[in-house]
Parts: C-alpha cells; sequence; structure tokens
C-alpha cells in the first residue's frame, strides 16, 4: 500500500476513530485550530464544547467511567492546558483511563516565551500518568496509539500529548494501531497461581472474613464486578466497598455492608476491625479508609490484589499480595475456590454473622426524621425511591452531599456511579453527568451537588443546554459548605470561618436564564413532588433547589487520626478523647 | 527485622534516552520526599538509545520497595535493579579535586595522591587538579584530606555500579 500522506490534524483525527473514540470533549484556541478545522471536515467525530477546559476532563471521566472507554479531551496551549491541570489531577488520582490533546506554540518558538505558550510538559508530568510532545509528525500516530494503550493498560490515568501547531499543519506517514506495539510499558494482567492458591487457602480456613474491594473492580470491567459478586456468593462472606468500588457488588444483597471508612456504615467499619481475613480486591488502602494506621483491622491477615505494584505494601503490609487484574484473579480465584473441597467454617461463619448483625441492628445510617425541615438524608432516600428500576446514573460534587449519596443511593451495577474520590474535586460533578448523558442519552443522570460545589463549574450548564443533555443537578442547599462546616464543629470550636454560602443566587432564576427548568423544595411535603418533575424532564436540564436542614452533620464519621472502633454514630457520640494533635493535622 | 531501619541503596534504572525521563525519575523523588544521596545518568546504548541511571538512595525497608515500585511504573523504564540486594556488586565515583598551596603541603598533596592513585591532570607551580576513581569512601577520604592542603573546589560524578558475574541488565 502506498504511504498517504496527511496533515498532522488529519493524522489526529484518523488516529481518533481508529482508537474507537466517537465523542471528544473540548475548548478551541489558536494552538489547535488546525485541528479544529480537521475537526470541522468530518462527521464521524463528535465535538462537546464545554465552557472550561477544566470541566472538558472532568466530561471526559464521566463519559469514560459510565463507559469504560477511554475519555477525550482537546484542549489549546497556555491557558487552555493549565485549565485543564485539576482534571487530569483528578483522572489520575482516580485511575480514569483519559487521553487529552493540547496545542503547543510551534517548535522553533518553545522556550521563548512565546504568546500562550506554557511548559505543559513540564507542568502535567506529576498530573498525568505519561505524557508527551511531539515535535515530529512522523510520530504523531504512533504516540497517539501508545497514549491510548498506556491510558486504558494496568493502573489507567490519564496521559497527554503535546502538540506544537506547525506539526499540525505538517505533511507526515499515518500508522495504524495494530503496528504498535509498546516496548516497556507491560504491565501485569496474569496473577501467580501459587499465590492464588495461598490466598484461596487462607480465605477457606477464614472465621471472621471480609471482602474489602474498589475502584480497581470497576475499572477491571463489568467481567470483574460478576466474578466478584459470584465468589462473594460463593463463600457467603461479608463484602464492605470504598467509595469509588460501589456497584461492583449489588448493594440490594444481604451479604452487602455498606461502604465503609471515614463515613461509611457501622458494620462495615467494625468488621473490618474485628475481621481475622481481609480480602482486598482493587482497593488501595487510603487514608480515609484506614483511619489510624497502627490500629487498623489489628490482628488480621490480609489479601491485596491490585494491577499496580507500587499499590502494594505502600500503607498496610499484607500477608498475600497478588499482582494482577481483578478480573484475571478473581476467574482463578473461583476457578480454585470450586475446584477445592474444604468449605470454611459454617459455624465460625455463623457467630461472624451474628455479630455483624448486632452491628447492623445500630442502624446507623438512622437520621432524626422530622416534618419541620428537611433532612438531606430524606431527600436522598425519595430520590432513591424514585429512581428505583429505571435506568440511571449518579455524580457527585464534593461535600456531605456526596457522603450522603454514597450512604443513601444503592448501586446494584458498576459504571453508574461517579465521584472524585482521590482528590475530591468540587465542581466535578456537573461536568461529569454531562459526559454521563451523553454517553447515555436515554438514561436518567442526576448530579448530587451541593450550593456551594455547584457554582464551581456551573457554566457547564450551558453545555448541557447546548446538547439537550437533560442532567439533573440535584442540589442540596444547606447554605454552608456543609463539610468544612463539620469539622470546624467537631474540630475547631464551632468557629465557622468562612464556610457560610453568602449570596447566593436565585436557583430557579438562574435555571430560567438559561432556559432549563428550575425547581424548589423547601417543606417535607414538597419533596416528592419535585422530584417527580425533576424525573419527567427530558429534554433539557432541571436544577432543583432543595433547602435542607443547614446543621445536619454526616455519620457515621470516623474522627481523623483514630480507629475503626472509634466511630462516632450521630451528634450525641463526643469523641472518646481530644483528637490527637497527630490526628488534628490530617486532612 | 527492624522496620524503622534506615537502608542505603544502590539502584540501577534503564531507561530509554528520551526527552523528560531524567524530569520524570527526579520529580519522583522529591514529589514522594525521597533520598537522592546521588544520581548519574548517560547513555549507554546509542542504537537504541537507552540510558542508565544509577541512584544512591536511603530509606526503610518499605520505602525503599515503594521507591522500585514507583520507578518501574514509569512509562519509559525498562528494568530497575537494586544492586544492594541482588548479591555482589563493584561501585566507583569519579572526583576531579583542585588543590592549590605551595611548599610542603604541595609536595604532601601530591605525596597523599600517590598513595589514592589519584593521577595529575593539571598542574601549575601554585596548584594541581587531581583525578581519583573509587569508592565514595576512599574519595570522601582523599577530599577530606586535601580539604587540609589547601583544597579550592572538588567536583563528582556520583556512584555508577554494576553487579559482579558474567549476567547483565
Ligand atoms: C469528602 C470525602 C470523603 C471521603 N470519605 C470516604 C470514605 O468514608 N470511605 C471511602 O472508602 N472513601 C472515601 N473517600 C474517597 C477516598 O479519598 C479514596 O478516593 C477512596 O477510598 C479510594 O478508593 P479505592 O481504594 O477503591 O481506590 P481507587 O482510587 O479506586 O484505586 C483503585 C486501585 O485499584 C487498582 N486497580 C486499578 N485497575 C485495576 C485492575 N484492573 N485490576 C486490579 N487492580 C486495579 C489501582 O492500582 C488502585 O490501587 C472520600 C473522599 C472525599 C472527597
Ligand atoms: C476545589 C475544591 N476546593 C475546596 C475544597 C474543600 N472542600 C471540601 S468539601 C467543601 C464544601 C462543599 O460545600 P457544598 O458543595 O455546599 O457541599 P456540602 O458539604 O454542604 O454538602 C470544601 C470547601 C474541595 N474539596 N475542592
Ligand atoms: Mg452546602
Amino acid at each position: 500500500m502506498s504511504e498517504q500522506k496527511l496533515t498532522g490534524a488529519q493524522i489526529i483525527i484518523k488516529a481518533l476513530k481508529d482508537q474507537g473514540v466517537d465523542t471528544i470533549f473540548g475548548y478551541p484556541g489558536g494552538a489547535v485550530l488546525p485541528i479544529y478545522d480537521a475537526l470541522f471536515q468530518q462527521n464521524d467525530l463528535r465535538h462537546i464544547l464545554v465552557r472550561h477546559e477544566q470541566a472538558a476532563v472532568h466530561a471526559a471521566e464521566g463519559y469514560a467511567r459510565s463507559t469504560g472507554k477511554v475519555g477525550c479531551v482537546l484542549v489549546t496551549s497556555g491557558p487552555g492546558a493549565t485549565n485543564a491541570v485539576t482534571g487530569l489531577l483528578d483522572a489520575l488520582c482516580d485511575s480514569i483511563p483519559i487521553v487529552c490533546l493540547s496545542g503547543q506554540v510551534p517548535t522553533h518558538l518553545i522556550g521563548n516565551d512565546a504568546f500562550q505558550e506554557a511548559d505543559t510538559t513540564g507542568i502535567t508530568r506529576p498530573c498525568t500518568k505519561h505524557n508527551y510532545l511531539v515535535k515530529d509528525v512522523n510520530s504523531l500516530a504512533r504516540t497517539l496509539h501508545e497514549a491510548f494503550y498506556v491510558a486504558r493498560s494496568g493502573r489507567p490515568g490519564p496521559v497527554l500529548i503535546d502538540v506544537p501547531k506547525d506539526v499540525q499543519f505538517a505533511d507526515g506517514v499515518y500508522v495504524p494501531p495494530a503496528e504498535v506495539k509498546h516496548k516497556t510499558y507491560r504491565p501485569q494482567v496474569k496473577p501467580e497461581i501459587a499465590r492464588i492458591e495461598e490466598a484461596v487457602e487462607l480465605i477457606a480456613n477464614a472465621k471472621r472474613p471480609i471482602f474489602y474491594t474498589g475502584g480497581g473492580v470497576i475499572n477491571a470491567g463489568p467481567f470483574a464486578a460478576k466474578l466478584l459478586t459470584q465468589f462473594v456468593k460463593a463463600t457467603g462472606f461479608p463484602i464492605t466497598s470504598t467509595l469509588m468500588g460501589l456497584g461492583a457488588f449489588p448493594a440490594s444483597d444481604s451479604q452487602w455492608l455498606g461502604m465503609l471508612g471515614m463515613h461509611g456504615t457501622y458494620e462495615a467499619n467494625l468488621a473490618m476491625y474485628n475481621c481475622d481475613v481481609m480480602i482486598n480486591i482493587g482497593a488501595r488502602f487510603d487514608d480515609r479508609v484506614t483511619g489510624k494506621l497502627s490500629e487498623f483491622a489489628p490482628g488480621s491477615k490480609k489479601i491485596h490484589v491490585d494491577i499496580d505494584p507500587s499499590s502494594i505494601n505502600k500503607t498496610v503490609e499484607v500477608d498475600i499480595p497478588i499482582v494482577g487484574d481483578c478480573g484475571a484473579v478473581l476467574e482463578d480465584m473461583l476457578r480454585i475456590w470450586k475446584a477445592r473441597a474444604k468449605r470454611p467454617d459454617q459455624a465460625a461463619l455463623k457467630s461472624w454473622w451474628g455479630q455483624i448483625e448486632g452491628w447492623r441492628a445500630r442502624n446507623c445510617l438512622n437520621y432524626n426524621r422530622t416534618e419541620s425541615v428537611i433532612k438531606p438524608q430524606y431527600a436522598l432516600e425519595r430520590l432513591r425511591e424514585a429512581l428505583r428500576g429505571k435506568d440511571h446514573y449518579v455524580t457527585t460534587e464534593v461535600g456531605q452531599h456526596q457522603m450522603w449519596a454514597a450512604q443513601f443511593l444503592p448501586f446494584d451495577q458498576p459504571n453508574r456511579w461517579m465521584t472524585s474520590g482521590g482528590l475530591g474535586t468540587m465542581g466535578y460533578g456537573l461536568p461529569a453527568a454531562i459526559g454521563a448523558q451523553i454517553a447515555h442519552p436515554d438514561a436518567i443522570v442526576v448530579d448530587v451537588s451541593g450550593e456551594a460545589s455547584f457554582l464551581m463549574n456551573m457554566q457547564e450548564i450551558g453545555t448541557a443546554v447546548q446538547y439537550r443533555a437533560p442532567v439533573k443537578i440535584f442540589i442540596l442547599n444547606n447554605q454552608y459548605m456543609g463539610m468544612v462546616r463539620q469539622w470546624q464543629e467537631l474540630l475547631h470550636g464551632s468557629r465557622f470561618s468562612q464556610s457560610y454560602s453568602e449570596a447566593l443566587p436565585d436557583f430557579v432564576k438562574l435555571a430560567e436564564a438559561w432556559g432549563c427548568v428550575g425547581l424548589r423544595a423547601t417543606t417535607v411535603a414538597e419533596v416528592d413532588d419535585v422530584i417527580a418533575k425533576m424525573l419527567a424532564v427530558t429534554d433539557r436540564p432541571c436544577i432543583v433547589d432543595i433547602a435542607v436542614d443547614p446543621k445536619e452533620n454526616c455519620f457515621p464519621m470516623i474522627p481523623g487520626g483514630k480507629a475503626h472502633n472509634e466511630i462516632l454514630l450521630g451528634p450525641e457520640d463526643k469523641p472518646s478523647d481530644a483528637t490527637p494533635e497527630d490526628g488534628m493535622v490530617l486532612v | 527485622m527492624d522496620e524503622h531501619k534506615i537502608e542505603k541503596h544502590t539502584i540501577a534504572v534503564l531507561v530509554d534516552n528520551e526527552p523528560g525521563v531524567l524530569a520524570r525519575v527526579i520529580g519522583l523523588f522529591s514529589g514522594r520526599g525521597y533520598n537522592i544521596e546521588s544520581l548519574t545518568v548517560a547513555e549507554v546504548n546509542n542504537a537504541d538509545h537507552l540510558s542508565r541511571i544509577t541512584l544512591v538512595t536511603s530509606g526503610t525497608r518499605m520505602i525503599i520497595e515503594q521507591i522500585k515500585a514507583q520507578l518501574s511504573r514509569l512509562v519509559p523504564v525498562h528494568r530497575v535493579h537494586d544492586l544492594t540486594d541482588e548479591g555482589p556488586s563493584v561501585e566507583r565515583e569519579l572526583a576531579l579535586v583542585k588543590v592549590a598551596g605551595t611548599g610542603d603541603k604541595r609536595i604532601e598533596a601530591l605525596r597523599l595522591a600517590d598513595i589514592f592513585k589519584a593521577t595529575v591532570l593539571d598542574a601549575t607551580l601554585t596548584s594541581f587538579v587531581f583525578e581519583l576513581t573509587g569508592t565514595t569512601a576512599q574519595v570522601d577520604d582523599f577530599v577530606g584530606l586535601m580539604g587540609q592542603l589547601g583544597l579550592v573546589e572538588a567536583s563528582r560524578t556520583g556512584v555508577v555500579a554494576m553487579s559482579k558475574g558474567a549476567t547483565g541488565f
């Protein structure tokens, strides 16, 4: 076949198509005009014009997390690239596969402090899994294919490709994806069988076991979630998950203990504290989960499955490390488990469940049900009932509402729940909801939001309106940066320094200004009606302002630096002693 | 075993010699708060554009393992070897040492250079530049002695290292 010459911009479009990209989120500027020109002259790739580059990355994250595909972003040089940085780091922290293309000043001007020049690869090096500056048009196609491979393989993450404008104009040769093999990056997918056998042996002899699963199962795909469910059902063991892993195991199942960690359930945290065998599948012992490290599940034997060897023994030393993909590991585990004749000690397991049922009976998510004010938990319970049985996706912003959403909205399938866990980026939820809605136009997509977080990226309403993405922005408006207020109340003598949401807009009028539907509930009686009206809107975004109790705090809570068994269940619980200094410094 | 014991390790890393690769390695150390006692890098295979980095670092066992895992997950890294863990190895450093002085001190400097098998790269009536190859401890000793004999400056490469025996990287 004769080598066909294309411009750099055409090569980019062709490479994206060959990588299966159908949607790209972006914002134009001088340094990417040739790419925008090439986009204009084709119809296969859909470009979604955001209103801020940070939102382009979050939208791509929502798209990626809800589909399992790589999310794709296009931004211009300088401010375009720097605006994208928060999104890139967010994707890095939460292991979301993203390919971000950024324009750069022409090669001969690099280093000259040219107009809109930024050292983009320098700035994004610690915020990406990998990045490239492409100076030769003939390596552009190869680099793009490599970038997709790196973004989705092993522990997924964001990859940035910086392309100088002259390279976008230059003619070069295109190579298809199949011809590109990576010479160094080959993450281990298949686990060592000997380790799996050891793990199965430990699992079979457990008396107080628990599965602690995480985002890695979601990363591994729906097949891994299915295998996890089968394995957990086969063992009869209790299971808890991190914030990032919700939905991998059905929340409606009786073996499900709810989320663990700082705002996890009493039963999940106490089961972790008291377990004798912990089976960690695709979770990374985050500090929000472990609490005080020296008292984290003391006396337990730990199995840790992770595709990234650097996650293993990073903070918690484990007994059986297994490097591999959750899907591949679970496949082997399930097979070896089934082949094994001996089953765990049923009497021990029964008494373990008895203990757990005792903790469950504390009903830790209970709250003060009152008619006088809308409790945020109540609003979410009603949302849960309204969404039951409907095809839906939920994103969140960051704060109390995020934690309540994790506690009160159940997920029976993976890829339905999108939240910023590792970086905790306020402003994530709306653009992520738009990304998810673009990928699933007929599904219901709700962004559970706080009034402060919403303001961080509310310009994206414009994007949602333009593309008729009927996202539902469900604002639990407590007039405070509630999560900040809660910490100030518990740890800083109720000195509410700068955490009041002053000068809020009228959210209903704001919605109307954009041609969206705006709704408000100020009494308990109005909540159901407002939710029903919200769900009835299918052709435009809908902003719902729920006036919730400004003083409500999120429980359970394990204060920073405390162990799982020092969990606070409600406002009447006071920390056992003053939070120690080493706990105060934790975020 | 004491898990808090600080160990010193020499780690060799084979990387693609591409722009930014050194920044990635150094950024990893500074970003995660790891120690670098010395770092050397140069291309060792022109055909494949491979560079070899030799790092000397210290930390607890858990941190050393983290450092290796973190280095291994950098995309342009081919291989990571912990020479301290993987059996006997040889280590060398090269130093250039400038000493100025006259009379007895000058004679003594030359005599010590002879003992340390340092060679003279440059000589004037009032100064020498010595070249010395040795272990880090030998170079430390030599530079220390010169300190009393008119040391002007020293420039050191940092450690390069290799495992003993027939097998390579
Ligand atoms: C306000 C706030 C409060 C929070 N409170 C809590 C809380 O109470 N409880 C809680 O759990 N979290 C909480 N978080 C989230 C927390 O910060 C972490 O983001 C989260 O706990 C990490 O989840 P994870 O361990 O599942 O890891 P992830 O960040 O999802 O990482 C996934 C892990 O799996 C590995 N992996 C990736 N792909 C694969 C694969 N294919 N196969 C195998 N392994 C793979 C990765 O290497 C990584 O180690 C909170 C966040 C915020 C913002
Ligand atoms: C970009 C960003 N800035 C600051 C913070 C710190 N922070 C965490 S939660 C929070 C308050 C969020 O308020 P709101 O959105 O109203 O949610 P609420 O907690 O009231 O439900 C703040 C400021 C953050 N997570 N992200
Ligand atoms: Mg609020």
